[in-house]
């Protein structure tokens, strides 16, 4: 058996003490990523401290009008959280899109956050892969790319999707991740949270080692918006996105006063689209309009062996949740 | 059948399954909840390339590790011996390359060590210690490169007349090629066994098999020892679709090392590698070259399927098996040919050679109707065959036409515009396709007992399994059908081969094969038990067994009635026994089922979304048993059809030749949301000349067309003919962009 040391943390400080900042060491959450990941011997923690016992799991309303999601609020949760279903129905909507209810059940917001790419030549354990073995290649560019992989901000070394529905919503919200260390407390924007791969696929986020991410905070709703997320896959459920989109509008009348608009399943991280926003911005709304915006976000993707699909199957993502939500 | 009363009749009654309560409660035991004391568990070591050889395998390091007790290895194994793997003998396997036989790499996941230790995860873990050197070589990817690389080995088939002089006179014609990926089989519960040998040398083994008495005797070859000496136990199988129809090498290994270390050893073969070392269905090219007169009849056609097939053994997936006697056409032939790659021997899968043959078939049916400019339901009521053609035999029973009708009629195939895409609703382009089903039936050979005991209860066994599928329930109904004893005071003992020799739970035979021979041994049962009423201390002593009769769990004589379990007591003894022994189906008839299947599709092209909305199915598998498992199997095979047409298929790397997608994640079967509203018509007519249940198994029809049912609906609704399962999205999407580079 492959021994590790076990710790339980009951605050944020014994999780940080205890996990020090080794690089083999990991928080356990709902443990969907990292449990699953160490049975296939391609995480192999020195080191776990469990963070279930932190506690991190409450929902709070700031005076500012942002929403403050402790690391440990389960993605069920979240998603039934009434705050949520009201103010960030995309969201809701995306956590509801992703796994299964019983990953739901455990999968927790910090987790969702930090989840590993699902690339299986990465979960293989032998395959050459930048992200577990950097430097030894990357099978995935001339293999088996259909589904999830990216063809938004990938590089010769990795094109894995960021797997994240969540994330997803999150980056349309905008959203700050916070975060205690071994060095104490900082913060760090969503959209600087996840890394493209470039020439470092093996760092896929901003965390020093021994950073603990405390809550995620969403920013207040976009007053008097509508927000909706559309994942579009082979089957019906229980399979992570080939292109999804998270869309928040701001109307006034016909006309499109503001809109986010962040995509899933086509990039290497939660994929933030400014360039469709821009596009939309002051536009009156028709599926015209919408096509021409989403074309914008796939000016430079680049289509690998078997996933060149995604490209016109990432800006329908984008025109029907458009036009269903303005049409709603 | 039996003298009872009539009731309302247990035999077709929607009964629910007697085995459900213990799988419910958990005391069902599989093959690796069995935990014999002392047991070690073994973990594979699995190649990672796909041909070439073991040059060295360093086990210095695992071999230190925790709990580690032996290491075995091409050259530290016991010896074996073959089986002839005949199917005739009883004792086939898939793969008859026995483990760690040579040093040789043929497909990628391949055993090349196993670690025995003390726990699962102590076996693991060194395993994954275990380092292995090879010198690889080339590797066949796939059908294409078997083709070029070393061609192919023939397979039979089956030709009458002269299909290539009809084409070409022929007035309209056409020739196309299907191509089916590789499926994995991926029942729930993985492959697993547990091994014990006792003081006398006599073995025991829990494994999760469809076969027992196959195992048993293929086993009794491999270590060379009796049958008698060795007891294959399979109660409960989480499914299997096949792949576990045979014995393959973990089983023999884990039978194996077991003998060895002289202690028990389970062994649970790993998701991953129940992609490689323990069968698929395999890929398939088949090449349909069809051809009609003036009037829309088919005069030619030919059915030429080429399958992929391992390096070690030679596995034909009999495509044709079905175009030979569908249709009736004069000029037709139908061939099969394998060719080798470097992947695991595959072995049968739901409707083996019917599903991926049905799919090349049954599109090609909807193709030539379109060409002929006739209606696909009109052209194949046209076409259908009367009589089995390639055998020269008359089908013992078959409604073929009614069932097309019927489901038909129940669809509203009348509402089709033919036109394509001119049927929409919303955003959602509306498709409608049909397809014809078809399934051999057969019955073999089949031994049971049937013991009435002195406690009242009966006991029913006979060494054939339930899949999961009901035969449980099925031989329980039997039993209560002709003794009249009330279903739970019946216990039916299946899945041991030390139970009278039953048939492998396949080919939907099982039903067929073993109700007749339950049913003689409780008549058998019964007339011992008349018999004991009727001698010296008898309850009816002045009768003769001809005066009585049976009726709910009793005897009857002139008024008067004594309970099974009376005329027991009376006579002193503890259970009146029966046997009974019944042959294979003869060969007076063509023995099939049939049916039709009628699906629509809708496709939303704005968000290139496919799905099957509806799907009605006519099946005509003569007496329907028990209507509650019976249209659950329809039920299912339609849903696995489902997944065949539009997600299935294995992914190789065709570098490493390993399998990708290989867990539930990412070998994407339909979910329930997919699920579509499923209508089964049973038509329930009886098949007296096939068996006295006039019942011919329902396992595998419900697959066999679905597939081109679905192709067939797409096309209609979107002009386009998919010819290479499963029918993905981006098949579908227009102006797809390429990859630069490749
Ligand atoms: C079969 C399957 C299907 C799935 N389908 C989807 C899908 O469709 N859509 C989707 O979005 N997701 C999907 N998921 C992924 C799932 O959402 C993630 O596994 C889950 O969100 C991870 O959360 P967790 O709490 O279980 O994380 P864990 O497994 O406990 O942790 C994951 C990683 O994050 C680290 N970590 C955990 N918490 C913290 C913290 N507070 N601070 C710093 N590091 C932390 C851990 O050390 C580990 O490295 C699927 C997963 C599976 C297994
Ligand atoms: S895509 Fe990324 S994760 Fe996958 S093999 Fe390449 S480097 Fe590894």
């Amino acid at each position: 058996m492959r021994h590790f040391d076990y710790a339980r943390a009951e605050s944020p400080q014994q999780a940080v003490a205890a996990h020090g900042s080794e690089r083999d060491a990991a928080f356990l959450a709902g443990g969907t990523t990292l449990l699953d990941l160490v049975k296939l011997d391609v995480m192999q923690p020195q080191k776990v401290v469990d963070i279930n016992g932190v506690d991190l799991d409450t929902i709070e309303r700031l005076d500012d009008g942002r929403l403050r999601i402790g690391a440990m609020v389960t993605n069920t949760a979240l998603a039934r959280d009434e705050r949520v279903v009201n103010d960030y129905a995309v969201l809701s909507q995306a956590l509801l899109a992703g796994a299964s209810t019983q990953l739901r059940n455990k999968a927790t917001t910090g987790g969702n956050v930090m989840q590993r790419v699902r690339c299986p030549y990465f979960r293989d354990g032998v395959s050459a892969c930048n992200k577990r073995e950097p430097g030894s290649g990357c099978a995935a560019i001339d293999g088996v790319n259909r589904t999830v992989h990216a063809v938004l901000g990938t590089s010769d070394n990795c094109i894995a999707t960021h797997p994240s529905d969540m994330c997803v919503a999150m980056a349309a919200i905008g959203a700050t991740v916070e975060v205690q260390g071994p060095e104490g407390r900082r913060e760090i924007d969503f959209a600087d949270f996840h890394l493209l791969p470039g020439d470092t696929p093996a760092r896929e986020h901003a965390l020093e080692p021994g950073e603990l991410i405390t809550h995620v905070t969403l920013d207040a709703p976009l007053e008097g918006s509508r927000s909706a997320y559309l994942k579009l896959r082979d089957r019906q459920s229980y399979q992570f996105a080939l292109a999804s989109s998270a869309v928040i509008v701001r109307m006034d009348g016909n006309t499109i006063r503001e809109a986010r608009v962040a995509m899933g399943g086509v990039g290497t991280k939660p994929w933030r689209a400014p360039e469709v926003e821009a596009a939309l911005k002051g536009k009156v709304a028709s599926e015209a309009v919408f096509a021409e915006a989403a074309k914008r976000a796939f000016e430079n993707a680049v289509a690998y062996s078997q996933n060149g699909y995604k490209i016109p199957l990432g800006q329908q993502a984008i025109v029907r949740n458009l036009t269903d939500l303005i049409a709603a | 059948m039996s003298d009872k009363d009539t009731k309302e009749p247990i035999i077709g009654a929607g009964v629910l399954r007697i085995d459900g309560p213990d799988k419910l409660a958990g005391r069902a035991n599989y093959a690796a909840d069995n935990l014999p004391a002392n047991m070690a568990y073994g973990y594979g070591v699995f190649s990672t390339i796909a041909k070439g050889k073991v040059t060295r395998l360093n086990i210095d390091e695992a071999k230190r590790m925790p709990g580690v007790i032996d290491i075995f290895h091409h050259g530290h194994f016991p010896s074996l011996y073959r089986t002839p793997s005949s199917f005739v003998q009883g004792n086939k396997v898939e793969e008859t390359r026995l483990p760690f036989e040579d040093e040789r790499v043929y497909y990628e996941g391949q055993f090349v060590a196993l670690v025995v230790a003390d726990s699962f995860e102590n076996a693991r873990a060194a395993a994954r210690h275990v380092k292995v050197e090879y010198a690889a070589e080339a590797a066949v990817a796939n059908l294409a490169q078997g083709l070029d690389d070393n061609g192919t080995q023939a397979g039979g088939g089956h030709s009458r007349g002269d299909a290539a002089s009809a084409f070409d006179s022929a007035d309209t014609t056409i020739d196309v090629t299907y191509h089916t990926p590789v499926e994995t089989h991926n029942p729930m519960e993985m492959h697993a066994s547990v091994a014990y040998w006792d003081a006398q040398g006599d073995l025991t083994i829990y494994d999760a098999s469809q076969g027992v008495v196959v195992e048993r005797n293929a086993l009794s070859k491999i270590f060379a020892i009796a049958p008698e000496r060795i007891t294959v136990h399979a109660p409960y199988i989480g499914s299997g679709f096949g792949s576990k129809l045979w014995t393959w090498p973990h089983a023999i290994a884990t039978a194996a090392v077991s003998r060895e270390l002289g202690r028990p050893v389970q062994l649970v073969v790993p998701r991953q590698q129940m992609f490689t070392t323990t069968g698929h269905r395999p890929e398939t090219r088949q090449r349909m070259r069809l051809a009609t007169d003036g009037n829309g009849k088919l005069v030619s056609l030919r059915h030429e399927a080429i399958n992929t097939t391992s390096f070690t053994d030679q596995y034909v997936e009999t495509c044709g098996s079905v175009t030979k006697s569908l249709y009736s056409c004069p000029d037709l032939t139908v061939g099969h040919e394998t060719t080798q790659v470097n992947r695991g021997t595959p072995t049968s899968m739901r409707a083996p050679g019917a599903a991926p043959g049905l799919f090349a078939l049954e599109s090609a049916i909807d193709e030539m109707a379109e060409a002929a400019g006739v209606d696909p339901v009109q052209f194949r009521l046209d076409n259908y065959a009367e009589r089995d053609e390639s055998q020269d035999l008359d089908f013992s029973s078959n409604h073929i036409v009614e069932a097309t009708k019927q489901a038909a009629e129940r669809f509203g195939w009348h509402d089709r515009n033919p036109e394509v895409g001119s049927m929409r609703e919303g955003r959602e382009i509306v498709g409608y396709g049909m397809a014809a089903c078809n399934w051999e039936a057969l019955k073999r050979p089949c031994d049971a007992r049937v013991s009435l005991r002195a406690d009242g209860t009966v006991f029913a066994s006979c060494a054939t399994q339930d899949i999961g599928t009901g035969t449980y329930t099925i031989v329980a109904q039997a039993v209560s059908d002709v003794t009249g004893v009330p279903l739970d005071r019946i216990n039916v003992k299946l899945g041991d081969s030390s139970y009278p020799d039953g048939p492998i739970s396949g080919g939907s035979w099982a039903t067929a094969t073993t109700l007749p021979a339950i049913a003689g041994a409780a008549r058998n049962a019964l007339d011992e038990l008349k018999r004991y009423a009727t001698g010296g201390n008898g309850i009816f002593a002045e009768a003769s067994a001809d005066d009585l009769s049976v009726a709910d769990g009793a005897l009857r004589y002139d008024g008067k009635q004594a309970s099974f379990a009376e005329v027991l007591d009376a006579a002193r003894y503890g259970s009146a026994d029966g046997e009974a022994h019944t042959e294979a189906a003869d060969s007076k008839y063509s023995y099939r089922s049939f049916g039709a299947h009628f699906v629509e599709v809708r496709w939303d092209p704005g968000i290139s979304h496919l799905r099957v909305a509806r799907v009605v199915s006519a099946i005509d598998v003569g007496k329907v048993i028990n209507a509650t498992t019976a249209r659950n199997q329809v039920e299912g095979a339609v849903v696995m059809g489902i997944g065949m047409g539009l997600f299935e298929a294995t992914e190789y790397d065709e570098r490493s030749g390993r399998p990708v997608n290989n867990d539930y994640a990412e070998y994407v079967v339909p979910v329930h949301a997919d699920q579509p509203e499923i209508d089964v018509i049973l038509l329930d007519y009886p098949d007296l000349a096939f068996n006295e249940y006039g019942a011919r198994g329902i396992g595998e029809i419900g697959i066999t067309g679905l597939a081109a049912a679905i192709g067939n609906a797409v096309h209609h609704a979107t002009g386009k003919r998919i010819r290479e399962l499963p029918i993905t999205l981006d098949k579908l999407m227009d102006d797809v962009p390429q990859a630069q580079s490749a």
